[in-house]
């Protein structure tokens, strides 16, 4: 009993330090690479609460492509990352007023309140420790059957994502030579074959010359 | 000492508010306001997960899956956008963004 406790606050405390270090590293790849350890314990505190699959799908998903997205436009990006943070410390005040002023409503709803008692008798799906499930097929059961509409959707949203992504950052250089089959195969023969009669001593130049 | 609901909420509020904090201090770095845009995501999903289990009812985790889609599309789209934007300017700074504005 003692262990899950240890580690809650492990994790919890090394996502919230590495939270606290994405918004305020100097360097924006340490930004990423905290952004990476913040998802880890993240994951970590979902295998925790038994949520297995979404903990696995947090590490490939966010740690496996968008952390390493980001490192990737970070590292292309030739910018002046010091100059972008001149008077970030003038921002600071108003920061700390509307981030504390936030969790005080948070910590105030949250505190104030409490599950209806008749919520057991609404649940929509019960979770797998009831059916003897394992968490990866009772959510696949629901997600194929109940939720196939709204995975379409999400499958959708990725499709256009990746669509867009490709137009947004694809372009054409001038100057480059590419290769144009369908100029290839509409190539006629007269032009771009001659037969030239070339006499003895004279050479081509003074055959085109004439 | 067992680790209840209330624990995670927790969690999630300090994420949350990290999140909103690093978009006032970071105001001209679009990178980093998606970071933290990310965490908030994030603090999102732990909420979602967390009352899932404390109700005992599956769907909160299908909808933290599709939170998670749906911020995967977001992070591509904008560095994308962000991408295209510093080929064609050369600086990502925040307040220099207002070629749309009327």
């Amino acid at each position: 009993m003692i262990l899950p406790a240890i580690m809650f606050y492990l994790f919890s405390a090394v996502a919230i330090a590495s939270g606290v270090m994405v918004v305020s590293a100097r360097n924006p790849v340490h930004s990423v690479l905290f952004l990476i350890l913040a998802f880890f314990n993240a994951a970590g505190l979902f295998v925790l609460m038994g949520a297995e699959f979404l903990a696995m799908i947090l590490v490939i998903v966010y740690v496996g492509a968008v952390a390493v997205l980001f490192l990737f436009v970070v590292m292309m990006l030739d910018i002046d990352f010091a100059q972008l943070r001149t008077g970030a410390m003038k921002y600071l005040p108003v920061g700390l007023v509307v981030g504390l002023i936030l969790l005080a409503e948070l910590v105030l709803v949250f505190g104030s309140w409490a599950i209806a008692p008749q919520v057991a008798s609404v649940v929509a799906a019960p979770l797998p420790a009831a059916s003897g499930f394992s968490n990866t097929r009772a959510l696949g059961d629901l997600l194929y059957t109940r939720y196939f509409f709204a995975f379409q959707v999400a499958g959708m949203i990725l499709l256009v994502a990746m669509i867009g992504a490709i137009v947004l950052t694809l372009r054409h250089r001038a100057g480059v030579r590419r290769q144009v089959i369908a100029e290839q195969l509409a190539r006629q023969r007269a032009e771009t074959i001659a037969v030239v009669k070339v006499r003895v001593g004279a050479g081509i130049d003074a055959e085109a010359a004439e | 000492m067992t680790i209840g609901l209330a624990h995670y909420l927790t969690v999630a509020a300090i994420l949350f508010t990290l999140g909103i904090f690093g978009i006032f201090l970071n105001r001209k770095n679009v990178i980093i306001i998606l970071m933290s845009i990310e965490l908030m995501l994030l603090a999102v999903n732990i909420n979602f997960v967390a009352f899932s289990v404390r109700l005992h009812d599956l769907v909160g985790q299908v909808f933290a899956m599709f939170v998670l889609t749906v911020a995967a599309a977001e992070a591509a789209i904008g560095l994308a956008i962000l991408v295209v934007y510093f080929r064609n300017r050369g600086t990502i700074r925040v307040e220099d963004i207002r070629m749309m504005k009327g």
